[in-house]
């Protein structure tokens, strides 16, 4: 009976991950306050960067999904970016322009690209499975390519921002920022949700030991299908919005480039956190802004940085920050 | 209470014949154990029985059923499970959690996306039993990866226990666990005895003639005899093939 005494305590709390979600929070609402102040310095300009940097926060953050808590580095997320942004540009074509609507599509083609693509890729693993999401990803960006009705190689220019059940909510830059704030909150709640679920912790598991989850009775497929669908669905909710925010669609946007960056992003602000791919985009897309006002060869300095932060930093910048802060506390 | 059929099984990689016909019957609540000098193939042979490892003949039945075509997690939903002679957990989950997710297969679905699984008592309960029963109820909260190499064998064993299992393998639940360690480890043993079959691979001596109600000697992937431990242990053939080996080695 003196074996009971640690039921009744209740299970200590990983302190990195409430600290996580803590950080996430304080982005928030650093995302939430950065309008009225571009405004005030009069810098506008800054609020359509805003909403380009956290729609890929929104990416990173789904693909931190599989790459950080399932070890699944999929190299052809940028299909769905693409997904998204066609799903706008090919209803707005037949006069439908409802942002829910125009996301719903985007979901629902990325689910079935997903769940063929993946059904195939995760018969792989490690390196192989890397190349033949890749391949997949190009598999898409030439598809659409060679599509001439939206343009093609040309890409395709939207006339207007979606509406918002029936307003212009997106007319405004400041709309539009905020509504892409917004979905980036929900599609984190989600996401922190999923990964503290019954799910969660069997996906997690299965990036932790396969044999042993199979031993215990869970075939891993199911599982990494399910959250490689997920994944991939909200990573198209992201390319909905880059879509309005650009008003134009290209397949530039699925380039395998553009799945490179996201895992860039992703490793940059630290995988398996989901707060490290805000953090990784923001940081990621804000060095490509400023660094490209400096010198044309900006990628230079910026993988100089990259190649530092992963010698000196392998747990990307959230991992560096938990480590400062650690070292306060102890002093 | 359920048995353990094998008939026939095979198994080979290239021409090496690593599972030579091994038939095998053990009773319901029997603990058999296999031993057999290094390199004899019995891990091959649990990796064939839980279907890690798929064979090239013979059948695999549980309580009747012929599981031989099943995968590893069918086969654990049938009541067959398995510990590993090399420790096989999830590093960076706490020893609570590597249970409860044991517990988790077995009771619901686990493609449930919303509910925080840490605060499900149920599932919390029924591992911190299966740690107790362990005996590692104690380290409950700490992570995998920090306990010591005693500990990962008792968390093994736990993990076994929680999947409820009806025929449990044991594959070297001693290796590397020595001194009052080993002993209070084959007396919890003892105590699961008539609660399911067990088959137990061991290098220890003391402890397979301790706890096995049989053994069979498993000798270039045959087995070469099966009975009593008193019938092996005075049987000349094994005697020069195996345990007489052993002796020699220790003096």
């Amino acid at each position: 009976m003196m074996s009971d005494a640690p039921a009744m305590r209740p299970a200590p709390r990983t302190p990195a991950l409430a600290g996580r979600v803590k950080a996430a929070l304080v982005l928030f609402v650093l995302f939430a306050l950065m309008p009225p102040l571009a405004s005030a310095l009069n810098d506008p300009f800054y609020v359509l960067i805003g909403t380009r940097i956290l729609a890929y926060a929104i990416a990173a953050m789904a693909l931190d999904l599989i790459l950080g808590f399932g070890a699944l580095v999929s190299f052809g997320h940028a299909a769905y970016l693409g997904f998204g942004a066609y799903a706008v540009a090919i209803l707005s074509s037949y006069g439908i322009d409802d942002l829910f609507l125009q996301i719903a599509a985007g979901i629902v083609m990325s689910a079935g690209f997903a769940l063929i693509t993946g059904a195939i890729s995760l018969r792989t693993q490690g390196v192989y499975f890397i190349m033949i999401t890749l391949a997949f990803g190009q598999m898409a960006f030439f598809f659409f390519i060679s599509l001439s009705a939206y343009g093609g190689d040309d890409g395709y220019s939207l006339s207007q921002r979606s509406g918002v059940l029936g307003t212009d909510l997106l007319g405004s830059d400041y709309g539009l920022y905020y509504t892409t704030l917004a979905l980036l909150i929900a599609v984190f709640v989600l996401c922190n949700r999923i990964v503290n679920s019954r799910f969660g912790r069997v996906f997690t598991g299965i990036r932790e030991n396969r044999t042993r989850m199979e031993a215990v009775g869970y075939a891993p497929f199911r599982f990494q299908l399910t959250a490689f669908v997920i994944s991939a669905c909200l990573t198209s909710v992201a390319g909905v919005l880059l879509a309005n925010q650009a008003q134009f669609v290209s397949p530039a946007f699925m380039s395998w480039h553009r799945s490179g960056e996201l895992i860039v992003m992703v490793v940059l602000g630290g995988v398996g956190t989901l707060t490290g791919g805000i953090v990784g985009a923001v940081v990621a897309l804000l060095l490509e802004e400023w660094l490209g006002m400096l010198t044309h060869h900006w990628p230079l300095l910026f993988g100089t940085f990259l190649v530092l932060m992963v010698l000196f930093s392998p747990r990307g910048i959230t991992g560096l920050i938990e480590r400062l802060g650690i070292g306060r506390g102890r002093r | 209470m359920t048995s353990l059929s094998v008939q026939n099984l095979s198994k080979n990689f290239g021409a090496l014949k690593v599972t030579d016909d091994v038939s095998l019957e053990v009773a319901s609540g029997e603990i058999h154990a296999v031993i057999g000098p290094n390199g004899a193939g019995k891990t091959t042979l649990i990796a064939q029985l839980s279907g890690q490892l798929r064979s090239d003949a013979g059948r695999v039945l549980v309580g009747g059923e012929d599981i031989s075509q099943l995968s590893m997690p069918d086969r654990v939903g049938r009541g067959l499970a398995r510990s590993f002679q090399i420790t096989c957990v999830l590093p960076g989950f706490t020893a609570l959690e590597n249970v409860a997710v044991a517990v988790q297969a077995r009771s619901g679905s686990s493609f449930r996306f919303f509910g925080r699984v840490a605060e499900e008592e149920a599932l919390n309960a029924a591992a911190l039993r299966a740690l107790e029963e362990a005996g590692l109820g104690d380290r409950a909260h700490v992570r995998a990866s920090s306990l010591s190499h005693g500990e990962h064998r008792r968390l093994e064993l736990a993990i076994a226990l929680a999947t409820e299992p009806k025929v449990l393998l044991l594959d070297e639940p001693l290796a590397g666990v020595g001194g009052e360690d080993a002993e209070a480890f084959i007396d919890r043993l003892k105590r699961f005895k008539g609660r399911f079959t067990m088959v137990l691979i061991e290098h220890d001596m003391e402890a397979v003639f301790a706890l096995a109600d049989r053994v069979s000697v498993l000798v270039y992937g045959r087995i070469i005899a099966t009975g009593t431990p008193e019938a092996i242990r005075s049987d000349p053939e094994v005697r020069a093939a195996y345990l007489g080996e052993e002796e020699e080695e220790v003096a």
